[in-house]
Order: structure tokens, then sequence, then C-alpha cells
């Protein structure tokens, strides 16, 4: 890696950080023109409440000035506090269903990406062929069930008619189901990325020369074609990131996960705007950190691309 | 005996419109130690029949009849397994694009190694060495840098000198060269073909030199074959089709080359038309509808291959016609058939 | 002839004399098979039309649209009609009230999907439902192609600086999280309409305000990028050159080489664009942040479904495979179109 590396890797941050920033701009200014929104002192609010945002961010001030202070804030890792769950701070619920959100997410990718590879692989190898076919026909159907649908039907049969699984995710077992529900998406789409990757590589000419030169088939793939054909589906681990976790609103909600998700659409029932904020602050840094992961290993992966 | 003889080679591509028949009944011989021509225009099998002798062809293509026998030993319907140990050991390609050619995401050396290992026993540390070797070989300066540097960051002529350090790193007997300086600008084109002629002197290979640049042909090979669409037009000693060309289209050819010696301004002549489609191999000569010269059994009749000379065979009818060939192999001393205007 | 001994006749053995005349042209021109030139848009309609699965998915497409546009005009229940003597009904059940009429003679038309637990049909629900997806899916199909190929358009013709900071936009816009933005947008829009006099929005509810709102300010960057590109690359193609160098008018140009180069990008990216934002309105919708009560949407028909789900799992079913029908019809007649028009990515 050179300088030339750096000072793209440094470009991207300051990009992800200018994104970042933005996120928190609109989410302030959105909440900010909502009559009944924390910021706003329309609306009839208990005193105590009012006292304690008043002495934080100042609503007698000027608007920029309110805005600068919740940033300065939220750089010191305070969101302020919650008024749905009274008596938490905003950060603390959100670490705290995090913990689980994580792990359903990670565990979902994780499984979304080797599957997705294995048999996007396997499809473009037995191309035409009728294990080609039905991987293609499963996962064209998969990319076209929305997330809540998926869970569903999952709860439906797994846990419900069949009884072989939990419903809820505080039993044992219980984040087998979310696990599944939330991977499907993603992997059928990783697979076809995968898939159509791997055709596009085993036509190079690079991969003509490595046949030629007498090297095994099985090694052609995994040691040439592979890492080559791994560039797209870096490039969604952003998006899929951004997939994973609002599908988490939707799973955790089906299988009463209490994670990050479920926090969201609560934090919505009960109106607790400050919540909303955090969340939304929250879960797009991590989209926008995943897509910066995303690039700069994009780049680290495939020597040739052009760092501009 | 010859080192590889090839005979009667059919290789289509089954499409979903139709099989498309890329080579049409090539046979030749090729001599140890010998440069062998294969020249045509785009879509003539050249390439096509290089990729059958590697046994590289990718679906939907395959050998459909014929045999390739190397040392005399038949390759056609060999395993997988078998053919591997033959690719890059006893026979090496190099091919047209070296900037698509080397894997963009391995170093040199990588490469490099992998194809000594892969038929020898040398350790890594040994590969490695003989690596460096390779390259300082083919020209390659600082050849230690260069193994931990990737393809994108050498240029194009420095590429195919790589290609071809790695298709000799195993000495092999034959080396094919499919279009090897196409790519390549002019000055380096020269080097390379230089530098192909001087290691083929060098490790007493032979090579097939597959190109569509006569002026290649008349630099470096023995021996020329004129295919178009699949088949053979003429074939003989470089000399032979450079200065007796005796087919309609090889004269095309010919007179498509710009002659800087001449001092008359002459106007060089393009084949007309455009090659047949391969989905629908007409019955005749598949030259005959662009040949200025058919007859009307060359339309229906595919012409054979006669001979016109002692080391010289065209399959044109008009040879036929003008009682200018040879059913068998004239004896020695026998004088060129001249060209009929 | 001294030569005879060395040049065998071949001439002589067998063969007619006759075929050895001058070939004309005409017979030359029957031995060329060419394949038949026709326009790319012709070529790729054609292209289309061969694709058996694209052509099936535009029909249902078509049959869908057609049930939830016209049937409800002449359907007997209503999707707010409420029933308390007809809930939670199988399909085809009939509610004591409705065998009583039955038994009087008088014919009740079945609930095909049963009826929900407010005793609503719910056959009627699910095409309201359906009748939403699709219109969310065409305007904001209709919000991207506008936007996308104005934005576009510009940043790829006068280049420069000008293309620069469009594209710097375009970059940032990409980059944000849209389904967060649109989420929160929502919970605003939500507030908002519940205050607001107008009926329009009050009807549409927040969730389609926000989708619209959203797809007008994000969604038309993907689009936004394609045509500016191939506007970009075709400016520079050797064919526009050759095209110019042999004096082609500027509109000749436009008509012959920019025109079918973009109208493939516009129509695959308008494709993708509208199963995605069928996906988001239904996302929405499951989380009570779509249309407003009583319009049903299948997101919202979904999510309320959960509540009898061991009893009642048709409530589930019907709009389950509702939305994965549009979907996949979606997908598989854009994947079609992809094939079709741009003949770089067939596979």
């Amino acid at each position: 890696m050179n300088a030339k590396f750096y000072a793209y890797l440094f470009k991207r941050l300051l990009m992800a950080l200018l994104t970042i920033f933005l996120v928190i701009a609109i989410t302030f200014f959105v909440m900010h023109a909502i009559p009944a929104s924390p910021f706003s002192s329309e609306k009839a609010k208990s005193d105590a409440v009012i006292a304690a945002l008043e002495a934080k961010y100042g609503f007698d001030k000027p608007v920029p000035v309110q805005f600068l202070n919740y940033l300065w804030s939220i750089l010191h890792g305070d969101f302020g506090l919650s008024t749905g769950w009274v008596g938490n701070t905003v950060i603390d619920l959100i670490i705290g269903g995090f913990s689980y959100s994580a792990q359903i997410g990670f565990t979902a990718g994780l499984l979304a990406i080797v599957l997705g590879v294995v048999f996007g692989s396997i499809a473009a190898l037995q191309r035409g062929k009728a294990l080609d076919k039905l991987i293609q026909v499963l996962t064209t159907a998969l990319v076209s069930m929305p997330s809540f649908v998926m869970a569903t039907i999952l709860l439906l049969v797994f846990a419900l008619l069949l009884g072989w699984l939990p419903s809820m995710g505080n039993q044992p077992g219980g984040l087998i189901l979310p696990v599944i529900s939330l991977s499907l998406y993603p992997m059928a789409y990783v697979t076809r990325l995968q898939r159509s990757s791997m055709l596009d590589v085993l036509g190079q000419d690079y991969i003509r020369t490595a046949r030629a030169k007498g090297v095994k088939n099985t090694k052609v793939i995994f040691k040439h074609a592979l890492k080559n054909t791994l560039t797209p589906v870096i490039t969604y681990a952003g998006p899929m990131m951004a997939y994973i976790l609002t599908g988490s609103m939707v799973v955790e909600n089906i299988f009463s996960v209490p994670g990050l998700g479920r926090l969201f659409t609560n934090s919505m029932l009960r109106t607790d705007y400050m919540m909303i904020m955090g969340v939304t602050i929250f879960l797009a840094t991590m989209i926008i950190l995943m897509n910066f992961i995303g690039d700069i290993l994009y780049k680290v992966v495939d020597p040739r691309i052009d760092l501009t | 005996m010859s080192m590889l003889e090839v005979k009667d080679l059919h290789t289509s591509f089954f499409t979903p419109s139709g099989e498309v028949k890329a080579v049409n009944g090539l046979s030749f011989q090729l001599d140890k130690g010998k440069v062998l021509g294969i020249v045509g225009e785009s879509g003539s099998g050249k390439s096509v029949s290089a990729y059958s002798i590697m046994q590289i062809l990718t679906n939907p293509g395959r050998i459909v009849s014929g045999s390739i026998k190397l040392h005399g030993e038949e390759l056609v319907g060999k395993s997988e397994e078998e053919m591997r140990k033959i690719r890059g050991n006893k026979i090496s390609i190099i091919f047209q694009d070296p900037m698509t050619s080397l894997n963009p995401t391995f170093t040199i050396g990588n490469q490099l190694r992998e194809a000594i290992i892969l038929h020898t026993d040398r350790s890594k540390k040994e590969a490695e060495a003989r690596a460096i070797e390779m390259l300082k070989l083919v020209g390659i300066s600082e050849p230690e840098k260069r193994i931990h540097q990737y393809a994108y960051e050498l240029s194009g002529g420095m590429r195919q000198r790589v290609m071809i350090a790695m298709a000799l790193a195993c000495e092999p007997d034959i080396l094919i060269a499919d279009e090897p300086t196409t790519a390549l600008d002019v000055t380096i084109q020269a080097q390379i073909l230089e530098l192909m002629l001087s290691l083929q002197k060098e490790l007493g290979m032979s090579i097939i030199m597959i190109t569509h640049d006569m002026g290649v042909i008349a630099q470096i090979c023995d021996e020329v074959i004129v295919m178009y669409a699949g088949g053979v037009c003429e074939r003989g000693t470089a000399d032979a089709i450079f200065y007796h060309p005796m087919h309609e289209y090889t004269r095309g050819l010919m007179r498509s080359i710009p002659d800087m010696s001449d001092d008359e301004k002459t106007r060089l002549v393009p084949i007309t038309g455009t090659p047949i489609d391969l989905l629908h191999v007409p019955p005749g000569c598949p030259f005959a509808p662009r040949c200025d010269r058919a007859m009307k059994i060359c339309l229906q009749e595919k012409p054979k291959e006669y001979w016109v000379g002692r080391d010289h065979l065209s399959a044109c009818w008009m040879n036929v016609k003008n009682g200018a060939c040879y059913e068998e192999r004239p004896e020695e001393g026998t004088v060129e058939v001249e060209e009929n205007d | 002839m001294s030569d005879s001994k060395k040049y065998k006749n071949i001439l002589s053995l067998q063969i007619d004399p006759d075929l050895f005349e001058k070939a004309s042209d005409e017979e030359k021109a029957q031995q060329v098979t060419m394949r038949e030139s026709i326009s790319f848009m012709r070529d790729a309609m054609r292209r289309l039309r061969k694709n058996h699965i694209a052509m099936i998915s535009l029909c249902v497409i078509l049959l869908i649209a057609l049930i939830a546009f016209i049937v409800p005009s002449f359907y007997p229940y209503t999707y707010t009609k409420q029933d308390v003597s007809a809930q939670n009904l199988a399909p085809f059940q009939y509610s004591a009230k409705e065998q009583a009429k039955i038994a009087k003679g008088i014919s009740v038309f079945p609930h095909i999907m049963g009826t929900d637990a407010l005793g609503r049909d719910y056959a009627i629900r699910v095409i309201y439902g359906t009748r939403i997806s699709l219109l969310v899916g065409i305007f904001s199909a209709l919000i991207v192609i506008v936007i996308g190929i104005i934005y576009g358009s510009i940043s790829g013709y006068f280049g420069g600086k000008v293309d620069m900071v469009m594209m710097r936009i375009v970059d940032i816009i990409y980059s944000l999280p849209d389904v967060l933005i649109v989420i929160l947008l929502s919970v605003a829009i939500k507030d908002w309409v519940s205050t607001s006099q107008s009926e329009l929005i009050a009807r549409l509810g927040a969730g389609m305000v926000s989708i619209f709102i959203v797809f007008g300010l994000l969604y038309w960057v993907s689009m936004a990028r394609q045509v500016r590109g191939q506007i970009l690359s075709i400016k520079e193609q050797e064919y526009v050159l050759a095209s110019k160098a042999i004096g082609s008018s500027p509109a000749r140009i436009i008509r012959k080489h920019m025109i079918p180069n973009c109208v493939s990008v516009i129509i695959i990216v308008a494709a993708m664009q509208i199963p995605s934002a069928i996906f988001t309105e239904s996302f929405l919708s499951f989380l009570g942040l779509g249309v407003s009560i009583p319009m049903p949407s299948l997101g919202s028909l979904a999510s309320d479904a959960r509540t009898g789900l061991r009893s009642y799992p048709y409530q589930l079913i019907f709009p389950a495979l509702s939305i994965f029908l549009i979907v996949l019809s979606f997908n598989l007649l854009g994947n079609g179109l992809r094939d079709a028009f741009d003949p770089k990515l067939r596979s």
C-alpha cells in the first residue's frame, strides 16, 4: 500500500464523515419541523422535560445554535434522555438493543455471504444444468419476498405449525428463525451476484492463461477466479448492512427480539423523538461506515483499480 | 517423425442458433525446430485451432472429430488430468492481449512460480530462482524487483515478455503464439519477434505462429498455412506462398499488403465482401462468394488440396482448370507452377 | 503440351467442363446467407418477445393491474364496510346472517378470501392493497425517470466543472441510507398529517407522501448516474466521431446514437426501480407508517394478520402471495428487459 492508497483512504473517510454529518443535520432539522418534537416549544410538555431540554440545548437560542449544541453532545456520546422509557439515556438503550441486533445481524450477514458465494460459484460452474436452474429459480423467488413476508411465513411454518423452533427471541434457540429470516434475502442476492461475477471472470483471458499453464480446474476456480469474483460481493457489504439493519426492525418485531429494530419501532409508537433521532443517527452511521469499509476492502482486494 | 501431427481436425461451437463450424478439417505437421505460420483473417479458425490443440476450448466449443498427435501420442480423447500435464509443460501458449492475460490480483512472481511448480519438483525457493532466471532470459531488467509487482504495473511489451517467460519456464517442445504482437506497438512488436526467434534457436523448440500479419510471417516462418473459414486454402514454404501464391485468397492477401520497395504508387487492393457465416457453410469453396474469378464449380463443390509444387499445396479449382496441379507430391527438381493469370 | 506428364489433368477425369465457366454475381450472392439487419429497438423487442418468462410476467402484471383497477368498481363489497356478524370468516364461508339470506333465496356474493377481524371482505382489501403497491411502483418509476433523465443529461451534456459538482452531489445522496430517511420523514410527516387539513394528504397517508418525497429527493441518483454515463461515453464513442466525420447532423447523431443507447439504460433502471419501491412501501406499511387507516396496503394487511396467525393463516397468505407475485413478475420482466436491451449484459 502506497501514498496514493492513503490519500484515497483519507478522501473516502472525509466523504463518510460528511455523509454522517448530513444525516445528523437532516435528522435534526426534520425533527425540528415537527410541532410535537422535543425541539419545538409549541406543544405543552411536562415542565421537567422542558427544563432539562432547555438547559441542554437552549430553546431560546437560534436554531443553528441548538443544532450545534445537539451535534456537540452527540460527539460526546450523549444522545439525550429517552421520553418513552423514562429514566434511561438514549445511548444506554441503543447499546442494550444493539447487543442483540449485532448478534443476529452479524450471523445473518456472515451466513449470507458464505453461502451466497458458495451457491453462486456452484451455479456458475454448473451453468445451464439442472442445479444452476434450481438455484436461479430459488434465488429469484427469494429476492421477490419482502422481509416481513419471509419472517412471518417462517414463523407460521416452523414455530406455529411444526413447532420445531421457538417463536420468541428470548427462548433458547429463539434467534435461529430471526437469523434465517434476515439472511435469506441477502444470501439470494449474493448468490446471483457471485454467479454472474464468476461467469464473467471465467471468461477472462487470465483464466485461459491459467488453464493453458496446466493448472487444475479446481485450483483455477479457487485460486485464480475466486479472488477476482469477490469484488462485487464486497461492494454489496454496505447495502447488505442497510438491508439487515432495516430488516431487523421487522424481524425483531415478529419474533419479539429486544433488539435495536424493535426499540426503534417502539419509540415511534411512543413518539419518543429523542430515541428516534438517536437510533436513526446510530444506524445511519453503521451503514455509512460499512460502505466505507467495503470501498476500502474493494481496493485492497483488487490492486489494479484506479485510486482516484 | 514429426513432433506434432494434426489430422482432419473439426471443432465446432454448439450455440443456441446452431453448430458453428469454426475449424473444418485442418491437417498439418510440425517438425522439430521449425516455425509454422498460420495466417488468416479474424474468424478464420486460427485461434480455435490453437485452443483445440491445447484442449482449452470453453463451452459450447468442442472437438468434433480428428486427431492430434504429439510425438505420435494421440491427444484427442485424453483425460483432463492427462492434458493438464501436457499444457504448459510440453506445449505452451501465449495470447494476443498481454494486458488481460495475466491475473490482476497476483504478483508476476506468483504466476511464474505456479507454472514452474506445476510441472517440476522444484521447491518454492528454487521455483523463484528459476522465475528470476526466466525473466532475465526474456530481457526484463531488475527481475528480483519485478517478481513482486502486479501486471498493471508493467508496460504491454513487458507483460508479453512475462507471458513468454511463463510459457517457456518448463522448456516446452512446442510454443503456440496466438497473435503475440497484435496488441503491441510496432517497435515493441519487432523486439518480441526477435526475442522469440532467438529463444527458439537457444531452446530448440518448435513454434506455431498464429497471425493475420503477413509481415510477421515473412519475418520468422519456415512454413505457412493460409486459413479461410475454418479450412486450409493454401500451404507451403514461406517463399512459395509469398512468391507463387496459388489461391485467389492468398493473392488477395498479398495485394492488400503495402509494398514499400515499389517505386511506383501501386494501389492496395482490398478483398471485398465479408467472410461466410459459419453457421451456414455453403457446399462449395468458402471463398467463392468473394472471389473475382469464381466459377460455377467453385460454388458447388469444395476443392481438394492439390500439389502445385514440391512443398506447396493449394485448394483452388482454378489450378485444376488450368491443369496446373498434381495429385501426388511431385518429384524433386520439378519446377514450381507459375502463376496463371 | 510437353508438360502433360507432369501436370496430371484432373479435369478430364470426371467433371463436366461447363462447371468451369465463370460464375455470375447472382450465383455468388445466393451462397451468402446474410443475417437480417434490423434496427436496435426492433431487435430488442424481438428478443423480449422471444423471452417467454418475461412475456408471461408482463401478462401477469397486466392481469393484476386489470383486477386491481377495474374489479373495485363493480365489486359488491367495499374495503371499509364492517360487518360484526361476519368476523374472521374463512374463504367462501358465509356468516349466519348471510346464510339466512341464502335460505330465503337471496343470492349473496361469496367472500372469496374470507373476512378480517372487523368483518370486512378480505378479497377487496387485498385488491386495494395491490392497487396501492402498483401505484407506488409506477409513480416512483415516473419520478425517477423524469428527475434522473433531466439531471443526468444536464450533467453529461455540459461535462467539465458542472458535471463534477453535480456528480459530487449525487455521490453524497447515494451514500445516504435511504430507508432510514424514509422512516424519519414518515414519522415527521405522520405527525404533520394528523394536524393537516389537506384531504388528499390525509387520504394518502404519511407513508405514501414521504415515500414520494424521498423518491423525488433520493432515488433518482442511480438513473442520473447511468444516463450521464451513457451520454458521456456516447459523446466519445468512435462511431459518433465517425458519424460526425461523414457529416451527420447533430439531430441524426442524437436520433441514431444517443437515444437508442440511453433508452436501454432508462428502461432497465426504471424496471429495477419498481420492485424496490413496492418493497419500501410495504415495509413502511408493515411498520405502521404507510397508508392511513382504513385504507389497506399489502404490508399493513400482513401486519394485521399476525395477531390471529395461528387461527387465520390465510389472512397472511393472501397479501403475502399477492406482493410476492407482483414483485416476482416485475423482477422477471426487469431481467428480460435487461437481457433484451443491453446486449453487453446478456449471459
